[in-house]
């Protein structure tokens, strides 16, 4: 067992029991005690000891650390989706923080071991991230660091890519035929000596075999036959990449399925966990002289700012709110029509399914299903919530509106795709040059114009193609292309069929 | 540990940025704010991979909490949100650099030879470290090591040492103390002596020009002299020696006679800085107009038999003002010719400073 003091010992053993008999099904959770330096050290590689080199854990970690050390945020909780499940304890923290964060820490472990979006990941991951770094090691003794490290940061620019929503039925595989990517060495003998080149493949006998290729390709499917959203994978089967890279490339999008599940549930995990700790410590645990350290530190956390959205809060009130209208009866056909605002007020039906409910949920929703299940209005007038805007001329963010549609909706919207753009690849082989043509799903959001010019760029780097992306952008659909010297766009505006991209003649300009 | 690793990679992008981009500090006076003891505080922009993402207006708007009509104001964005723009992560971060580093980068980019001290080699100073031990001394210096092996060597030479209750209780004789050992080091003494024209002519810009131009004149000395001492001179018709602070904001008016900083100058080097011991190096800034040929010509008598003879390099600057004559230079040049004991720079603008830096140091002395 970890490195507890007794102290801290015996209170994990009493969390645990009291979590037990709440009903949490935990993995057997190992809690370390480390220093703040440690712990910044750790949260900079995502929670993992052990993570392949790169700079961008050191920034994280210079971070971190200077912010502890400015007095500016603290790291109270840590804790990661493995089995055994690994959470981190900070040395000099209160004793009551210990035991909150200890209480929190397994509502987190239960949540992965039964929410349904976790079932798929790899609970070994430990082993798996320590596999990773030695590989990506061992290429770097290989190759050369500066090397290894320029070709991460082009696939660590690509690793959002990837189809969030397969993640329930293991990783998806690739299963099309290779595409013929065209160029001439496919039409050529191998040539030896390089003075029987032209002879043993006439330049225009290649002309020839090429532009009978073409119309071959022409009359094809195209590839490939349906969007795929899985780019990353789409690019380690089919782009012309080296072994290594192959390799990289799929270790960044390995990480990248694992951590997906963690940003679709934040708020149901985190809604979770501080309903569990907030049940235990104040029926269980506490003891009077920390009720009070307890609400300072408890409200902290759920405090909505501003301009942000605390998944802390909206969680916990809705897990809440989902408890008390399945133990009130209200919920089902008759509840739904039910008009009358005062027997609304006192509908009580006694039914007590509240505990099992959340339980139920806890199991098979995700952030958004959750949201849009369960996010009524009633609830909405409750809390007070509202959309705000931001208003130009004064710089000031400002109530917009309470209405309860538009609140839902502007929650949904920015978790579609869990705040991700939707990118698929419509075509592989785009004006039949082997070209990658992109389509970006637009919800309403353009898309952040500089980052897409440097993300496709790091993209024609892997596809070594021109890439062709189909936006919407200041609500004129256009045709974004990166050729590999030249970026450039053109507008769709004219072309009615723009929502789908499809091959044809792009004006040049 | 692993991080170190990746943080000291970044450090060293970083740095390499900030080299890239060094012109731009070095004309930009705002990194000679932050300066701490060791270090300079430079903001630079967050490293963002990039990645699809969306754009700003998704800061825009959102959900909240609370109170409030329509319309009620609630707060402002909070900061590092910016304007919506193309320019890439307005997220600032401040990166340390110390300034041997930055000298270093500085010499590295202006290809600067290192400083061949003169005379320092004669000169041994005494300093004092605690690598002496002692059987006296304060308890807070006591050596717990020591202690326990002197202590340890008595149970075992008495033969009270007993293995299986290991126990060393140290008496009074057993305690050891550090204390102070005296080192001979060679020691090499150093003095910048700033002066600086303050006239009516030399408006902010001028000054803000001396002021970025004595910071990294500074950064690269103190790099070659652990010890170095600057002064300060500011002087119209008249001289005085003022701090560090009042030397880059005070403007005065009225007439300019060079040779009064000059004298206080002389006067300073002769009483304080023997030259057999000490590397002088005076720094002149000036718009180039001064009173009357009669004082110019004083101030070249002064050059000649006092400061090129007793001091490393003199080094005189002239910023390009609207009403200078900038006549000073002229009168130098034509005086000196190509004496390497003076170096002249010209410096027109902000743009200039990099060169005229090297200018002065350039020549290694």
């Amino acid at each position: 067992m970890a490195n507890l003091t007794p102290e801290l010992e015996s209170e994990r053993k009493r969390i645990l029991k009291i979590a037990k008999d709440c009903g949490l099904d935990c993995f057997e959770t190992i809690f370390e005690l480390i220093t703040y330096d440690q712990i910044s050290q750790i949260a900079s590689y995502g929670g993992f000891p052990v993570r392949y080199p790169h700079w961008k854990f050191g920034m994280e970690y210079e971070q971190l650390s200077k912010s502890y050390e400015y007095g500016l945020s603290k790291i109270y909780e840590m804790v990661i989706n493995t089995d055994p499940c690994y959470a981190y304890l900070m040395e000099g923290n209160s004793m009551m923080d210990q035991k909150l964060v200890m209480a929190h820490v397994y509502g987190h472990c239960d949540f992965f071991k039964n929410n349904i979006w976790f079932s798929k990941t790899n609970r070994k991951m430990m082993d798996q991230m320590a596999n990773h770094a030695t590989r990506v090691r061992r290429y770097i003794d290989r190759i050369g660091y500066e090397e290894v490290e320029k070709f991460i940061d082009t696939c660590l620019s690509l690793e959002n890519l990837i189809d969030r929503h397969s993640i329930l039925n293991g990783l998806p595989k690739m299963n099309e035929a290779k595409p013929a990517p065209a160029r001439n060495e496919q039409f050529m003998f191998k040539v030896e000596k390089s003075y029987m080149k032209n002879y043993i493949n006439p330049p225009d006998k290649v002309a020839d075999q090429k532009q009978k290729h073409f119309e071959r390709e022409a009359l094809k499917p195209e590839f490939p036959s349906e969007p795929v959203r899985d780019i990353l994978s789409f690019l380690i089967h089919y782009a012309p990449l080296e072994d290594w890279q192959q390799d990289i490339l799929t270790i960044i999008r390995d990480e990248s399925y694992y951590f997906a599940p963690q940003g679709m549930t934040k708020t149901l995990n985190e809604g979770w966990a501080s309903y569990w700790h907030s049940h235990m410590m104040t029926r269980h645990i506490l003891n009077d002289s920390e009720i009070i350290d307890f609400a300072d530190h408890h409200s902290g956390t759920m405090f909505m700012q501003m301009g942000g959205y605390n998944p802390y809060k909206v969680g916990i009130e809705l897990f809440r709110d989902i408890e008390e209208r399945w133990n009130k009866g209200q919920f089902g056909r008759e509840w739904e029509q039910c008009d009358d605002v005062r027997e609304r007020k006192n509908w009580d039906k006694k039914t007590n399914l509240g505990r099992e409910k959340i339980f139920e949920v806890r199991k098979i929703y995700n952030d958004v299903t959750f949201i849009d299940e369960y996010l009524s209005e009633d609830f909405c007038v409750r809390n007070k919530m509202f959309v705000y805007k931001l208003n130009k001329e004064t710089n000031q963010f400002e109530v917009d509106t309470r209405d309860f549609k538009a609140i839902k909706a502007q929650l949904l919207f920015q978790m579609t795709n869990f705040g991700q753009p939707i990118i698929k690849i419509e075509n592989a082989n785009f004006e039949n040059r082997g070209e990658l043509l992109l389509h970006h799903v637009h919800e309403g959001l353009d898309l952040q114009p500089n980052y897409m010019d440097a993300t496709m760029q790091n993209m024609y780097k892997i596809w070594k193609r021109p890439i062709n992306l189909v936006t919407l952008m200041d609500s004129e659909p256009q045709l974004f292309r990166y050729d590999g010297a030249e970026y450039t766009r053109h507008s769709l505006a004219d072309d009615k069929k723009a929502e789908g991209p499809e091959q044809r003649e792009f004006p040049k300009s | 540990m692993a991080i170190r690793e990746d943080q000291s990679r970044f450090k060293s992008i970083i740095k390499g940025k900030v080299r890239d981009d060094f012109k731009r500090y070095v004309t930009n006076g705002e990194m000679i704010g932050r300066r701490e003891d060791e270090f300079v505080k430079i903001p630079i922009p967050r490293i963002d991979i990039p990645t699809f993402r969306y754009g700003p207006k998704q800061n825009e708007q959102g959900v909240g909490q609370g109170d409030g009509e329509k319309g009620d104001g609630q707060g402002q964005p909070g900061p590092g949100k910016g304007e919506a723009g193309d320019q890439p992560g307005e997220h600032m971060i401040e990166v340390e650099i110390s300034m041997d580093e930055l000298a270093e980068i500085l010499g590295e980019k202006l290809e600067l030879p290192k400083i061949q001290p003169k005379g320092a080699k004669n000169i041994l100073t005494e300093k004092n470290k605690y690598t002496g031990i002692a059987p006296v001394g304060p308890e807070g210096l006591r050596k717990f090591k020591q202690t326990y092996k002197k202590a340890l060597a008595r149970y075992i030479s008495s033969g009270i040492y007993n293995p299986q209750d290991p126990a060393i209780i140290p008496i009074r004789r057993d305690y050891q103390y550090r204390t102070v050992k005296k080192t001979q080091m060679p020691y090499t003494k150093a003095v910048v002596i700033y002066m600086m024209d303050v006239s009516g002519s030399m408006g902010d810009e001028q000054k803000e020009i001396v002021r970025l131009e004595s910071f990294w004149i500074n950064t690269w000395l103190k790099k070659h002299y652990k010890g170095l001492e600057t002064r300060f001179i500011i002087h119209d018709a008249s001289a005085k020696e003022v701090d560090e602070d009042t030397f880059f904001k005070t403007s005065e008016s009225g007439g300019t006679l060079i040779s009064s900083a000059y004298k206080l100058c002389q006067q300073m080097i002769q009483t304080e800085y023997a030259s057999s011991e000490w590397n002088i190096y005076p720094f002149h800034f000036s718009d180039g107009d001064n009173w009357s040929g009669e004082d110019t010509r004083l101030c070249l008598t002064l050059l000649r038999e006092f400061f090129l003879p007793h001091v490393n390099v003199f080094s005189y600057g002239q910023v390009e003002s609207k009403y200078g004559s900038g006549q000073f230079l002229k009168d130098l040049q034509k005086e000196f010719g190509t004496d390497d004991r003076l170096t002249l720079s010209q410096i027109e603008g902000r743009d200039k400073i990099l060169g005229s830096i090297k200018d002065f140091l350039g020549k290694g002395k």
